[in-house]
């Protein structure tokens, strides 16, 4: 079936925000919102659940810290002990002040590497994929807030839009469900 | 309006007196002489053999060991003792005094920060700031009134103080043209006249500012002497850890010391501030402040904890890799004689933040940030112990009754100061230009 959207366009981030929060409070849908950039707080306002990318990136972290202790417990301790300043590798731990840079640069690499290609996963980003968004404006200096017309009466939610300070509203039928 | 109330007042004198007390009672027990030191020696070695027999084992070894050494030699170790204990009520209550000081003079700083970076955040907290600087008077001077002391050698808490140790060590001969007791005071003087300087123009300023912010004449001039203070901060705060903790060890030398004690005082200040912060709100005052300035202070707190191990470990990873002798002793003794307290501390100031403020979520949780806050002023405490103790007592430290008598009369006078000086003004800065934007702060 399909179904109908509305996309209002906004050309201020404060005003866009307010718009988010007086549709919610209508209890229309918001589909998605397309900003040229990061605007803070819009997430929460969207009734956006919170990411989970922080807690797999600890997760990456703890990986890249045991990989490192391994690996130069490996290399340092077990494969070829070396005598470094006077200070033979006998053990991991005797010599562990002089492990704890590559420690924490490998728990960083991980932590962030790692985290970012998440993201790109979870978002569905790959090389050559075509834009998702509606109104290459959104890219330069417009933000696009795409409503769900639902059952709803098209006439009444756009005029309420116009009023909540979109700039240019247009009805889109689509054909089928992007998501 | 911020009213003291009878309880607080009440709690702050008792810690105060009590503290008092203990510490006159730490001071009597100092040792007069060498046979007090064997007697409580003796006592010690008795009172350890009740426990186990491997102690016993263990100090009759010890015995034999300076039996082998000619008699005059187990004297010179008691007296060696009895001036490391003699010193022991002094080096305590130099701690306290110097960590309570610090903390006051990290949030001198942070306030700096937020006037020469115009931040519009932390406006609702400056009551709170400006009122835990008002310690920044009765601490310094107390403090400078210790170091004066120390400086010409009343007690003996600084061996380049002492000429007789310094006619026989050519390396603090050749340091003595900085480390001399005037030279000492004469740069306190001016260290603690530029801070507290700066404290009362800044106050005076940011009280004016909210009774005519026509055209933000005092905030601009807040904004000015800010911006000097802090150029003027980090270079007498690098030279005053010298003088006043890294001269403890006067043949040691860090260059990043005074970077090093800069983020213990900053993190132990800005913890301070969202403890403080956070017990005027559970008393139904700072309505205004809400839980994302809780959750920057306590994103400040776990940065700055990080900074501090970082700073920590670039200092100690050089010194023990190079591995010189006259650098690598420092860290010998704490870690030969203070192994608890030394390790214990990086658990504290590392370890424990790191993993508890980790979560976004849990810094926005005041018994979250409230327990983390103190585990964190406690590591500090124990950092500024670490740098201090190991040069003025050695191995004769633990943690007695003119330890906890200290800490309790500098937090006594602490709460008493601060609380005393939150009820001087409103509690809201209204003047400040950015108070309807730090009202509205919210992340």
């Amino acid at each position: 079936m399909a179904s109908k959207v509305i996309h209002a366009l906004y050309i201020d981030d404060d005003i866009l925000m307010d718009a988010v929060k007086k549709v919610r409070a209508e209890h229309y849908h918001i589909e998605e919102v397309y900003t040229p950039f990061p605007v803070h707080g819009l997430d929460k306002a969207m009734g956006l659940p919170h990411t989970r990318l922080a807690i797999t990136s600890f997760m990456y972290g703890c990986v890249g810290l045991t990989v490192a202790i391994l690996m130069m417990n490996y290399i340092m301790i077990e494969d070829w002990p070396q005598d470094i300043g006077g200070k033979p590798s006998f053990s991991y731990i005797e010599n562990m002040p002089s492990f704890v840079p590559i420690m924490f640069e490998l728990t960083v690499f991980f932590a962030a590497h790692l985290m970012v290609i998440t993201f790109y996963m979870r978002s569905k980003l790959w090389p050559f994929k075509e834009a998702e968004n509606p109104d290459v404006r959104t890219t330069d200096d417009h933000f696009l807030m795409e409503v769900d017309a639902g059952n709803h009466d098209v006439d009444q939610l756009a005029s309420f839009l116009g009023d909540t300070g979109a700039v240019e509203i247009k009805v889109i039928d689509k054909e089928e469900d992007n998501h | 309006m911020y009213t003291l109330s009878n309880r607080l007042r009440l709690f702050s004198v008792i810690l105060m007196v009590v503290g008092l007390i203990g510490l006159i009672v730490g001071f009597g027990q100092r040792p007069g002489s060498v046979e007090e030191v064997k007697e409580m020696m003796a006592a010690h070695d008795a009172h350890g053999g009740g426990h186990g027999e491997s102690q016993v084992a263990e100090s009759g070894h010890g015995n034999q060991g300076h039996g082998e050494e000619d008699a005059h030699g187990g004297d010179t170790h008691y007296e060696h003792v009895l001036h490391q204990l003699q010193n022991k009520p002094w080096a305590s209550l130099y701690v306290a005094a110097f960590f309570f000081f610090m903390i006051a003079l990290g949030v001198l700083a942070f306030y700096a920060i937020q006037f020469a970076s115009q931040s519009g955040w932390s406006p609702v907290l400056f009551r709170v700031m400006e009122a835990i600087t008002a310690y920044l008077v009765p601490g310094g001077i107390i403090l400078f009134v210790i170091l004066a002391l120390s400086g010409f050698h009343v007690n003996h808490l600084f061996v380049w103080a002492d000429p007789e140790v310094v006619a026989h060590d050519a390396l603090i001969q050749g340091k003595s043209s900085w480390l001399n007791g005037w030279g000492f005071i004469i740069r306190a003087a001016i260290f603690l006249g530029g801070w507290l300087l700066y404290r009362h123009f800044a106050v005076k300023y940011s009280r004016k500012q909210d009774e005519d912010s026509e055209g933000n004449k005092w905030y601009k001039k807040s904004f000015k002497i800010s911006a000097a203070f802090l150029v003027f901060f980090i270079y007498t705060e690098s030279m005053a850890s010298w003088d006043w903790i890294m001269s403890f060890d006067p043949h040691w030398f860090s260059t990043l010391f005074g970077w090093y004690v800069f983020a213990s005082l900053f993190v132990s200040g800005i913890t301070t501030i969202a403890l403080i912060s956070i017990y005027l709100k559970s008393k139904g005052y700072l309505e205004f402040v809400n839980n994302s300035h809780i959750h920057d202070l306590a994103k400040f707190m776990f940065g700055i904890s990080i900074f501090w191990t970082y700073l920590w470990f670039s200092q100690f990873m050089l010194i023990w890799y190079s591995n010189i002798p006259e650098e690598v002793t420092y860290f010998i003794t704490r870690i030969e004689d203070y192994k608890l307290p030394f390790f214990g501390m990086l658990v504290m100031n590392f370890i424990f933040p790191i993993l508890v403020l980790m979560n976004s979520d849990f810094k926005r949780v005041n018994w979250f940030v409230v327990m983390a806050g103190i585990v964190i002023l406690c590591g500090h405490y124990i950092d500024v112990y670490n740098m201090i103790m190991p040069a003025t007592v050695g191995e004769s430290w633990f943690i007695g009754i003119s330890e906890i008598s200290a800490v309790s009369l500098f937090l006594g006078l602490f709460l008493f100061v601060v609380f005393r000086a939150l009820t001087k003004a409103p509690l809201l800065p209204k003047g400040n230009p950015y108070i309807e934007e730090s009202k509205h702060f919210h992340y």
